[in-house]
């Protein structure tokens, strides 16, 4: 019952997105069929349209994969952007300085340093929520700003593009990175690089992690109830950290996966908030609360989203609707989406309040007694 | 006030009550007559909550019927419950700390002069009621200036106050100190002999043999028997209860003490609101020997627990050492470490987690070693292997390893608890009130498990505020007040009285 509702609950949601989307469309003088399928043919009509979505669901999954860690352990992360930013800079610095290593040493040196950056930037927060009660929400949204703001003086200052000075169009972006460092295209003719399956891989592992490791295990049990964790001797503090250490370096990962599979080959943003992450550290929030906070459920979860940025871009294209139509559907789906799953802990609620009061604890539920001891 | 005895107060006749799955009352009788204290006996789960609450109006019955005063009734609610002369003392209070025991009683009651309140007239009956029955509560007295069993005399009045002839006593008994157990019972034979009627709940054995006109025992919902204080002692109750033989006494074989394990000198630790929980407290646990530590809970027992399982810090200058190590302020993973196992008075927030499975409850400490972990990867068959083992021996129902741990009764979440700890061996056991809530059957299980540890070589400290409980099984038992040890003494030389004089704070040499 209770699974039945948890699978038909975001449909739901999802239909009612897209009537109101259609609404939107209408209103616009477009008409919403013609719209859908452009969506549709944009997000997975060809083998290229496809791999465009797997690129746009990159960061999505690895946010969301870590998001379902430091969520298992009860620890809120809404420093996604932050900690994407933080592995850009990091793994970019790190190709700015050892262009000339061979790409097989140097692709996984800029991937590990986005994976550190991230760690870096999700552990402060982890440390201050653990000895020093700082609440975990607030910091890691602050966490974000001073990220965006650290980037853009990076950007405009220290790793600017030497030429941009020259020109004097002073956009900040970084030169174009060492192409040994460039995540190779696996599908010739398309955007599909290396950091596809180093996303799915990084998901598989964030589940192995979480429940096939005494460390997952930890971040579990503190998750679950940190008196009975500290009870048992788990260093409640120390797995807080973790959770958020974690969550962190695979946002990080991201970052240095947007750096690296860009088509430009650097890091560039445009001064605004979403310049360079394009929003994936909120996204892929969702995408894993889509996902149920299950690192596996992210991946497909994750697909779609990116589907729908993908879709949205092509809609804009083929039917001249404005450019805010696309960040509008995206935003619309959000809020359905994250309210279904308010309704369906609701209804869960209930479902489970039911059941207790069918069946009290202690008074029908417990086994006879004369069983109990039967065989001491 | 004549009453005609002939006709019962109350009659449940044939009551039954279904829950899926589950029949919780089978056909059950009840008769209560008025001037009669009537004790309803039984485990947890054998239905006495579901009579109480139908009567109550809070469930309805399949079927059967209720009479009061010969006349049928069905109890829609439970405001219909109270304005028919029932009324309900619950084992939690539900009183306002902040207002006065005369506004206490006069919520949800309508006022004679209403709109207006009307609590001079309110304070004389709660005065009137107070002097009748021997209560003596100031009704012009906050309520969080009261103590426990003075609160407990507030509820009563409330019951009184709104008429009740029929009042259902839910464990009325469980947070009193035998003192106040023997004032309470006072005041129960106060009632009875002003003609109310009075059901009991308790498994308190001793309590039930010496305060009860009548038992009516049950058992998975049904009625096992009937008997009377007369015809029944304490160990025919308990099987009547439990359905075969259960020892009250358990054996305890005779061991000379060896070397002091658990060591604890100067100990000064402060509660949460900052006032002094422990106020320097020596006691030494040597192996093979069980200590009780009684006392009347929150005179320090749970802070000077937190402090040896490393959950809690002690003022500076404290020590506690376990096998030698000192474990003061060091994290429960020291502790733990030193050969100390846990078994903590919170089951189900410090000692098991609701969610995890039963496996995954049985390695929560130990699922980092060697055994259960290698190269960074849990193994699970060494895991479950273990923890068959473990549910096998411990003799843990659960329809699974797998079940989810807070789907078991309250009693085999404590076996597993018991279970984990006691699995390696260990060479101290710190156990807080390790059968609250458990079923007699459940509790004679632990207390022949703590003393299998102890014939071990064990040192055990058991904290309990059940005094039979420490009785059975304890070799020294020490009594806590005010943060101290008031006195220590040997089994051979406690009774009830003396400990419960000391629970009260009076020690011979020592005026309270």
């Amino acid at each position: 019952m209770h699974r039945l509702v948890s699978a038909v609950i975001p449909m739901l949601a999802a239909l009612a997105a897209f009537a109101c989307a259609a609404i939107i469309l209408l209103a616009l003088g477009a008409n919403p069929f013609e719209g859908f399928r452009a969506m549709y043919t944009g997000a997975f009509g060809s083998v290229d349209r496809l791999s465009a979505t797997a690129v746009r669901a990159v960061p999505l999954v690895l946010v969301g994969a870590g998001i379902s860690i430091s969520f298992r352990a009860s620890v809120i992360n809404i420093g996604g952007e932050g900690q994407i930013i933080a592995g850009a800079l990091l793994s970019t610095v790190t190709a700015l300085a050892l262009p000339g290593l061979p790409p097989i040493i140097l692709i996984p040196l800029v991937l590990f340093a986005g994976l550190v950056g991230g760690g870096i930037w999700g552990a402060v927060p982890g440390v201050l929520k653990a000895y020093a009660s700082v609440n975990e929400i607030l910091s890691t949204i602050m966490l974000n700003i001073v990220a965006v703001q650290f980037m853009n003086y990076m950007l405009r200052s220290p790793l600017i593009d030497p030429l941009e000075i020259e020109r004097g169009t002073r956009i900040p972006q970084t030169e174009r990175l060492s192409d040994n460092a460039a995540l190779p295209t696996l599908i010739s003719g398309t955007r599909f690089n290396l950091g596809v399956p180093v996303a799915v891989a990084a998901a598989v592992g964030a589940y192995f992690l979480l429940w096939r490791t005494p460390l997952g295990f930890r971040l579990r049990a503190v998750g679950h109830s940190p008196d009975a964790a500290r009870a048992a001797g788990i260093p409640v503090e120390r797995s807080v950290v973790s959770a958020l250490a974690l969550s962190g370096s695979l946002a990080g990962l991201a970052g240095a996966i947007l750096v690296f599979g860009s088509e430009g080959q650097r890091m560039i943003t445009d001064g605004s908030s979403a310049g360079f992450t394009g929003s994936a550290g909120f996204n892929g929030i969702v995408a894993a609360l889509f996902g149920g906070l299950h690192p596996l459920w992210t991946i497909p979860s994750a697909y779609l989203f990116g589907g729908l940025i993908t879709g949205a871009n092509h809609l804009q294209r083929v039917l001249q609707v404005p450019a805010a139509l696309a960040v509008t559907l995206n935003g619309i789906v959000v809020i359905f989406v994250v309210s279904s799953s308010k309704v369906r802990d609701r209804i869960g609620a209930i479902l489970k309040a039911r059941r207790e009061f069918d069946h009290p604890a202690n008074e029908s539920t417990s086994s006879p007694p004369a069983e109990e001891v039967a065989a001491t | 006030m004549a009453t005609d005895t002939d006709i019962p107060m109350l009659e449940m006749r044939g009551i039954t009550k279904r829950f899926p799955g589950v029949l919780a009352n089978d056909a059950v009788d009840l008769t209560v007559r008025s001037g009669e204290v009537h004790t309803l006996l039984g485990e947890n789960g054998a239905g006495k909550s579901t009579l109480m609450k139908i009567l109550f109006g809070l469930y309805q019955p399949d079927e059967g019927e209720i009479r009061l005063n010969g006349e049928a009734i069905e109890v829609e609610s439970p405001s219909f419950a109270i304005s028919h002369g029932i009324g309900m003392i619950h084992q939690h209070f539900m009183l306002v700390p902040t207002l006065t025991v005369a506004e206490n009683v006069a919520l949800g009651t309508r006022s004679t002069r209403w709109p207006l309140t009307d609590l001079p007239v309110v304070s004389r009956r709660v005065e009137e009621i107070s002097e009748k029955f021997g209560l003596a509560i100031d009704p012009s007295i906050e309520v969080w200036k009261l103590a426990v069993g003075e609160r407990q005399r507030v509820e009563i009045i409330k019951a009184l106050y709104r008429d009740a002839r029929l009042l259902v006593l839910d464990e009325p008994t469980a947070v009193l100190t035998p003192q106040e157990v023997e004032e309470f019972f006072g005041i129960l034979n106060e009632m009875r002999s002003s003609g109310h009627g009075l059901i009991f709940i308790s498994h308190k054995l001793r309590e039930v043999v010496a305060i009860s006109d009548e038992i009516t025992v049950l058992r998975n919902g049904r009625v096992t028997g009937h008997t009377t204080p007369a015809e029944s002692d304490r160990q025919q109750l308990a099987t009547m209860m439990v359905g075969r033989e259960v020892s009250l006494a358990p054996d305890r074989p005779e061991i000379e003490p060896g070397d002091s394990r658990l060591v604890i000198r100067n100990l000064v630790v402060e509660s949460d609101r900052g006032t002094t929980a422990v106020d320097g407290l020596d006691l030494d646990v040597r192996a093979g020997e069980i200590v009780g530590i009684a006392g009347v809970s929150g005179n320090g027992q749970r802070e000077l627990a937190e402090v040896i399982a490393g959950l809690r810090d002690a003022r500076a200058g404290s020590s506690v050492q376990v096998n030698g190590v000192e474990v003061v302020g060091q994290g429960a993973r020291l502790s733990r470490d030193a050969g100390l196992a846990y078994v903590p008075e919170e089951r189900m927030r410090d000692g098991a987690i609701g969610d995890f499975t039963v496996s995954e409850n049985l390695v929560l400490v130990d699922h980092g070693s060697e055994e259960f972990s290698r190269r960074g990867l849990l193994r699970f068959g060494m895991i479950r292997s273990h923890s068959q083992e473990l549910v096998d021996r411990f003799n843990v129902k659960t329809p699974g390893l797998d079940t989810t741990t807070s789907s078991l009764s309250g009693g085999n979440i404590q076996k597993l608890i018991l279970a984990r700890e006691l699995a390696s061996g260990p060479t101290v056991l710190l156990a807080a009130q390790p059968t609250r809530g458990v079923d007699i059957g459940a509790a004679e299980y632990i207390h022949a498990q703590i003393i299998e540890q102890r014939g071990a070589g064990a040192a055990a400290l058991v904290v309990s505020e059940d005094l039979d409980e420490l009785l059975a099984i304890a070799d020294r038992i020490a009594v806590m007040f005010e943060g101290r040890i008031i006195g220590i003494v040997e089994i051979e030389d406690a009774t009830r009285e003396t400990l419960g004089l000391m629970m009260a704070g009076i020690h011979e040499g020592s005026p309270a």
